[in-house]
């Protein structure tokens, strides 16, 4: 076929501090084309569509636009050359009607012209929405249309610029199996206007039926591109994950009693849970993978009582437990280490010891009266046991490193003698050398009798360190396997099971 | 890590220096207020008079010192409270109604006095925390309720108690101490425990705590609507005494006098050093922003310039003070503000 060359990108790279991002990528998109791009969590697909959206500025490479070599410095020019993007969290304004949205920034203003002339910018939405065969009220507000009708909203929008290329980031990722049909019907009429589509996403099954081309990224770098045709979902597994040397790094057989410490029975919220059990035993590394947005974070939410649930129960040591706030949780021993330590963790512009006695202030207080000494005190062991590089217990949080800070949030819970901790992304933002550290921090955790749920969206980790590894996908546990029968392959597998078909999970 | 190692190497060695560091929000307002006494000294030796500083400058400190304290624990939470003015006005209506009526004496008034403010005070915390208003409008519907309620309540009428009750008058205008006035005291004793109540207890830690970061501390168990609900309560109590202070000063409860003095509280504070975004802040601070303040109208009127001048001084004095400690603060590069 002679199509048009839309987009062609060489060797392109970008490094964040201490990252490299990518690494000589290589694409290309043609007229008419949907073009997927697949790879693990943080293997570089957002960043490459940054770069291509104005967002990011590339620090080598090459992008072609219709064979001419082009910059772009910001979103505007990205727009300008026809590149729009729908990112996976939908931009739009809740308060204003659809037509609004579609032309925000873009209303007539030429002089002379006191009002915005609304029937004029709904005529002309009206026009857009029946070529895309969109059944939409440009009149609606959109904060009281359905996450699929916004995601619609948005797709005219990016449309409504006239542009060629059209990059859509999950766009699947909170629609259901018949509004997907309906989003891959819209693109159809997209291709068959000529225009190419960039299209990520994680839901493997969906590459099938929708591109024309995939091209798997790892770590960074390019890995292949293959024909949709001529290609499987076990190939494209096999090129995401790729390595195998990490696989070689296991727990050392720990000893994990067969007591329960916790169980988890039928949690559900009204998002996106849906009926999650489990079984948390002493001693034990239980591992929670998944893709974003599986649900992990708000699982561990839920559990802890920071955010409602509407189902299910929650036993500790064979009683149940109600916790309805995360003061609940923490009396009933169970701490939560989240993933955004500077938001949910620490109090940045206070000292060590402040940080670290958060959760046990009744325990250094008398009558009211803190007790300032014994609360150095405790910290100053926290800081030797735990290596925590500091001056003293008087230095505030936010001059430490992130390995530093995440060692003064466990330091907190191990002050408070919780004996499950919930650790949300561990060696998030910690470099590699202090990662080793944490790593070895938490199976000494799990040797000395505490109880650990550890999410973590890197799999070497999951594989390295979990005794059992829990995978969920789209709100549900989708299977619970040991160590010994894990590898990244049988992982991905069950976190892409968006099927409700779902495994034995024993 | 440079950095980590001199501060290591210096611990110890260097103390008046790490001192000054710490507290160097403090030392500048403190800095500032003598070098604003000493220019009015100079222009007019009459200022430095104890009859002027005492009667003058510190007496018209003492009400808004005390509102101003009890804001400051509101606003180390990240908080605001509007209404402590009209709060005012209010509890001194009621105190005054009460004591004639049920005949009370002055010890018994003034832990009524300030048992009223700590409920208005409460009001206010729960409104932010069960009906979960931002504090800005919560705390400005009760500054308008109290108004109303103050005038109703009075029939709009001063209330004339304070001769009736032995020993009113001497609650601000007494001298315990030779030379030196009642009220001022009490700014002062109100001070250091408030000083006390925030550096040295549950309460103040889980202050600073919520100012710091509230979802955080909410994920570490601690039970923060409650806690907030005592601040704002403990921030009433502080307007009740500073309502008893007032009606005495007076001999009356004044019910249309407040409207104000919460923006005038909330200037201490934040000239004092205070981070209006919460989880910094001394008691110190605010008496020597309250000081300043008062330091300057009184000098300024001194100096008779006129009062509409006085304003805009004291306006440009609030905008200097926060400028240069955002200076200070991105000089350090503290990005929390």
């Amino acid at each position: 076929m002679a199509t048009a060359q839309l987009l062609s990108l060489t060797g392109v790279s970008k490094v964040f501090p201490g990252v490299k991002a990518l690494d000589n990528v290589q694409f290309d998109l043609n007229e008419g084309e949907v073009h997927a791009i697949v790879g693990e969590n943080g293997a570089g697909k957002s960043t490459l569509m940054k770069i291509l959206s104005g967002i990011y500025k590339k620090d080598a490479g090459d992008v072609k636009y219709r064979g001419q070599s082009v910059e772009i410095p910001n979103p505007f020019e990205a727009q300008r050359l026809g590149i729009s993007i729908i990112h996976q969290e939908l931009n739009l304004m809740p308060h204003l009607t659809v037509a609004q949205n579609i032309y925000i920034g873009r209303e007539d203003r030429r002089p002379g012209r006191v009002f915005l002339d609304n029937p004029k910018l709904n005529e002309e939405a009206a026009k857009l929405l029946a070529e895309l065969e969109l059944n939409l009220d440009p009149k609606a507000i959109v904060g009281e249309l359905t996450i699929a009708k916004q995601q619609m909203v948005e797709i005219a929008k990016a449309v409504s610029y006239r542009g060629t290329v059209i990059i859509m980031d999950e766009p699947t990722s909170s629609l259901t199996p018949a509004e997907t049909d309906a989003l891959f019907k819209i693109i159809r009429t997209l291709k068959a206007a000529g225009k190419g589509v960039v299209y990520i996403s994680h839901r493997l099954e969906e590459l099938a039926k929708i591109t024309d081309r995939i091209t798997v990224i790892r770590d960074g770098q390019y890995v292949k591109t293959l024909k949709t045709t001529e290609t499987s979902i076990p190939e494209v597994i096999s090129l995401m994950v790729g390595r195998k040397v990490d696989q070689d790094q296991r727990p050392t057989n720990r000893n994990i009693s067969s007591e329960i410490v916790m169980k988890v029975d039928g949690i559900s919220d009204r998002h996106l849970l849906r009926d999650v059990s489990f079984e948390l035993r002493k001693g034990e590394i239980l591992g929670f993978a998944g893709l974003m947005g599986a649900g992990r974070t708000e699982l561990a939410r839920a559990i802890i009582g920071a955010d409602p649930k509407t189902a299910g129960t929650i036993t500790l040591h064979g009683k149940e437990v109600k916790i309805k706030q995360p003061s609940d949780a923490v009396a009933a021993g169970i701490g939560y280490l989240s993933e955004d330590r500077k938001r949910f963790g620490l109090l940045l512009i206070q000292n060590l010891t402040f940080n670290v006695i958060l959760s046990s202030i009744p325990r250094f207080s008398k009558f009211g009266w803190l007790r300032i000494k014994p609360a150095a005190g405790v910290t100053r062991d926290v800081i030797s046991q735990l290596r925590v590089r500091t001056p003293s217990e008087n230095q505030f949080v936010k001059n430490l490193s992130g390995g530093n800070q995440q060692k003064v949030v466990i330091g907190k819970w191990l002050t408070r003698n919780c004996d499950i901790l919930i650790f949300d992304e561990p060696t998030r933002g910690i470099d590699v050398g202090a990662k080793d550290e944490i790593y070895k921090l938490l199976t000494k955790l799990a040797e000395e009798g505490k109880s650990i749920i550890m999410i973590s969206s890197e799999l070497p980790e999951i594989l390295r360190m979990s005794d059992r590894v829990a995978v969920m996908c789209n709100g549900r546990l989708t299977g619970i396997i040991d160590n010994k029968d894990a590898n990244q392959e049988v992982i991905i597998e069950y976190a892409t099971k968006f099927s409700d078909e779902l495994p034995a999970v024993h | 890590m440079s950095e980590d190692l001199t501060t290591t190497q210096s611990e110890g060695g260097n103390k008046v220096s790490a001192f000054v560091r710490r507290e160097i929000g403090r030392v500048a307002a403190l800095a500032s207020l003598v070098i604003i006494f000493t220019f009015f000294t100079i222009m007019r030796p009459v200022f430095a008079s104890w009859a002027n500083v005492s009667g003058g400058i510190l007496m018209s400190t003492t009400v808004i010192g005390l509102l101003a304290i009890g804001v400051t624990f509101v606003i180390i939470t990240g908080g605001i409270d509007l209404s402590v003015g009209t709060s005012m006005a209010l509890v001194a209506v009621i105190t005054g109604k009460t004591v004639m009526a049920y005949d009370l004496n002055v010890w018994t008034g003034i832990l009524f006095g300030m048992l009223v403010g700590g409920l208005l005070g409460a009001i206010n915390g729960l409104l932010i925390t069960v009906l979960k208003l931002p504090a800005f409008i919560a705390t400005l519907a009760t500054m308008k309720g109290a108004q109303g309620l103050a005038l109703i309540i009075s029939d709009m009428k001063p209330i004339l108690f304070a001769t009736d009750v032995e020993g009113w008058d001497q609650i601000a205008r007494g001298n315990i101490i030779p030379n030196f006035p009642n009220a001022v005291l009490i700014l002062f004793v109100a001070a250091i425990i408030g000083s006390l109540i925030l550096n040295k207890t549950v309460l103040g830690r889980y202050n600073f705590a919520i100012g710091s970061n509230l979802e955080a501390t909410k994920l570490s168990g601690v039970k923060v609507n409650r806690w907030l609900v005592a601040i704002y309560a403990l921030c009433g109590v502080y307007v009740g005494l500073a309502a008893v202070v007032i009606t005495s000063r007076l001999g009356s409860a004044q019910p249309d006098l407040g409207l104000g003095y919460e923006l005038e509280a909330i200037a201490a504070v934040i000239i004092g050093g205070t981070s209006l975004f919460g989880g910094k802040g001394t008691i110190g601070g605010t008496v020597i922003g309250a000081l300043i303040m008062s330091v300057l109208i009184n000098g300024l009127r001194i100096l008779e310039l006129q009062q509409e001048w006085q304003y805009v001084v004291v306006g440009a004095v609030i905008l200097f003070a926060v400028f240069a400690d955002n200076l200070r603060r991105r000089r350090a590069g503290d990005t929390t503000v």
